[in-house]
């Protein structure tokens, strides 16, 4: 039988393209039904962090700095800080919780002597992950919303966009869980990479005031389109090149997720 | 006679220059428990995830329900239930949620669903904890509520790895009985052990492997028929051993013991008597048989 034959070279490799499956979806739910039980102080974490952001840099900062980029500072403030929100739920998700299932927990063993496939446990992670920065980001919206800096209900034309930033960073934490031998490696991760893009990219300050060297390589970065299309959308502002951002944000994704895939086959079936 | 459920034909799994499983052979029939009894790091759970499609082979042959396991694991899997070595239950779930949400992983959901929790809860003798979260349930529950688990898809082979390790006498007994019950009712069992008293109650057929390789095959009535002698005298304790002399025994020492191996204990019965020795007299089992195969020396 060539075809079996060929089908068993295809299946065992672990560079092999991964396939978006309905297994996927079972996956996904798994992590809502775990958090339907976590809810409350979920919730409080979601609403609670931003608030206090906004209430404090955003009128106390805002007070002596007034406008930013044309807009109020709480306004310019609000508006980042829904991008990087993203950026740190998804991660956190991505590596903390994705560990846990995958190591000690030893979810993904049960899971595996099912029909399912690690590509199906990571697309359900990824997009969980995101459907929590989802979360963080409807929160924020709402606050920013009460505190009256959003200007219009195109507003809500960020969710998505937030949606597609939980993907993007969720993919690349994704990474990090597979090539972790312990929770404290994270800690590189989050001092190396997080904590800088939420200090450059334009969270806090236009990424134009840094120095010209500095501000080439924060363009590589995927947070500074993240804050490029988040920001216009949420004070009614133009958008510059959304396409770019938004291709610059599918791009980290496709890439890590693919990696995270071929990583994870590799700890797991061997 | 149907065919078999598994066949593997020089199966073989090497990671770099350490081979974990040596060319094995093996038919599995149908409705039937299968034992694989081996010493710690014989290449047991290897073999069974080999069967899962959840590790390569490096060379022979493997099929399940009649297909190749490379190109159809997937598909395989979704007809076998995995009884695990240790407990992957999820801790974020109740009893009933863990089923439920296995299922999930299935595709099975609808009306027939809820009935078939129940009914497996029942089973396993659980039906009164369905709202408990597993982390309340003792060591026995924890492996029944697995089994259930493993159950949940309706397999035709159920596979488990050292079922009841770790659990005291009387778990062990109930799990025993609701194998004996799945096999009853047409359910293909294939089980790794390391106790004989498991092998020899639960398994129609066995292979005895060892450092990968299968060292022996058959009933547990045929491995002790063509391995050992039929009866046993164990001698304990050093004094007792110098007062004797095994006439006409095989004899084997293993710490304080020696086991004299015998078709005619008579004689030596009788020498014993009058010597006053400490010792036992009992028909020969599949431990004689797997110490004898596979040495007595420690693993770890």
């Amino acid at each position: 039988m060539p075809g079996a034959a060929q089908a068993a070279a295809i299946n065992w490799n672990p560079w092999r393209v991964p396939r978006l499956r309905r297994g996927a979806f079972a996956v996904w739910r798994r992590n809502v039904l775990v958090w339907r039980r976590l809810v409350i102080p979920s919730l409080l974490l979601n609403f609670g962090e931003p608030t206090l952001y906004l209430l404090g840099l955003g009128f106390g900062l805002g007070h002596f700095i007034g406008e930013m980029g044309s807009m109020p500072y709480i306004t310019f403030l609000a508006s980042g800080i829904i991008a990087s929100s993203a950026m740190t739920t998804a991660s956190f998700e991505g590596m903390y919780s994705v560990y846990t299932r995958m190591v000690p927990q030893k979810t993904y063993e049960a899971i595996l002597a099912t029909p399912l496939e690690v590509e199906d446990i990571l697309a359900g992670e990824l997009l969980w992950c995101a459907t929590k920065s989802l979360f963080s980001g409807c929160a924020i919206l709402t606050v920013a919303a009460l505190l009256g800096v959003v200007h219009g209900w195109q507003a809500l034309l960020v969710l998505p966009v937030v949606l597609l930033i939980g993907l993007c960073f969720a993919a690349p934490a994704l990474v990090m869980s597979a090539i972790s031998p312990g929770y404290e490696f994270f800690n590189y991760y989050f001092v190396l990479v997080i904590t800088p893009m939420f200090i450059v990219c334009g969270v806090f300050y236009p990424v134009s005031t840094l120095p010209y060297l500095v501000q080439d390589f924060v363009h590589l970065l995927p947070l500074t389109h993240a804050v490029a299309l988040t920001r216009p959308i949420i004070s009614g502002q133009e958008l510059q090149q959304p396409l770019l951002h938004l291709l610059v944000l599918t791009g980290y994704t496709g890439a890590f997720y693919y990696a995270a895939v071929v990583l994870i086959r590799k700890r797991l079936i061997n | 006679m149907t065919d078999p459920v598994v066949v593997a034909h020089r199966l073989s799994k090497s990671y770099g220059a350490h081979v974990v499983v040596d060319a094995v052979d093996f038919a599995i029939p149908r409705g039937k428990c299968y034992g694989f009894l081996g010493p710690n790091g014989a290449g047991k759970t290897t073999t069974l995830r080999l069967l899962l499609g959840l590790t390569p082979k490096s060379g022979g042959e493997l099929e399940a329900f009649g297909l190749p396991v490379a190109a159809h694991a997937a598909q395989i899997r979704r007809r076998i239930g995995v009884v695990p070595q240790s407990d992957n239950l999820d801790p974020d779930f109740t009893v009933a949620e863990n089923l439920r949400v296995y299922a999930s992983y299935f595709a099975l959901r609808g009306e027939g669903l809820d009935a078939r929790i129940d009914e497996l809860l029942e089973f396993v003798a659980l039906g009164d904890r369905s709202d408990a979260r597993t982390h309340t349930l003792s060591g026995g529950m924890q492996r029944r509520l697995t089994i259930a688990r493993a159950l949940i898809n309706e397999p035709e082979l159920v596979v488990l790895d050292e079922p009841t390790t770790g659990l005291d006498p009387q778990a062990r007994h109930v799990i025993w009985g609701r194998l004996a019950e799945l096999r009853a009712s047409g359910t293909t069992l294939i089980l790794t052990t390391h106790y004989m008293e498991e092998a020899e109650r639960l398994c129609d057929e066995l292979v005895i492997m060892d450092n990968g390789r299968v060292l022996a095959r058959g009933s547990p009535a045929t491995l002790i028929a063509d391995h050992v002698e039929p009866e046993v005298i164990e001698i304990r304790g050093e004094n007792s051993i110098a007062r004797c002399d095994p006439l006409n025994c095989r004899t084997e020492r293993m710490g304080s013991s020696l086991y004299c191996y015998t078709r005619d204990p008579a004689p030596l019965l009788a020498a014993l008597h009058d010597t006053h020795a400490q010792f036992i007299h009992r028909p020969s089992g599949l431990e004689d048989v797997f110490l004898k195969l596979t040495g007595r020396e420690l693993r770890d």
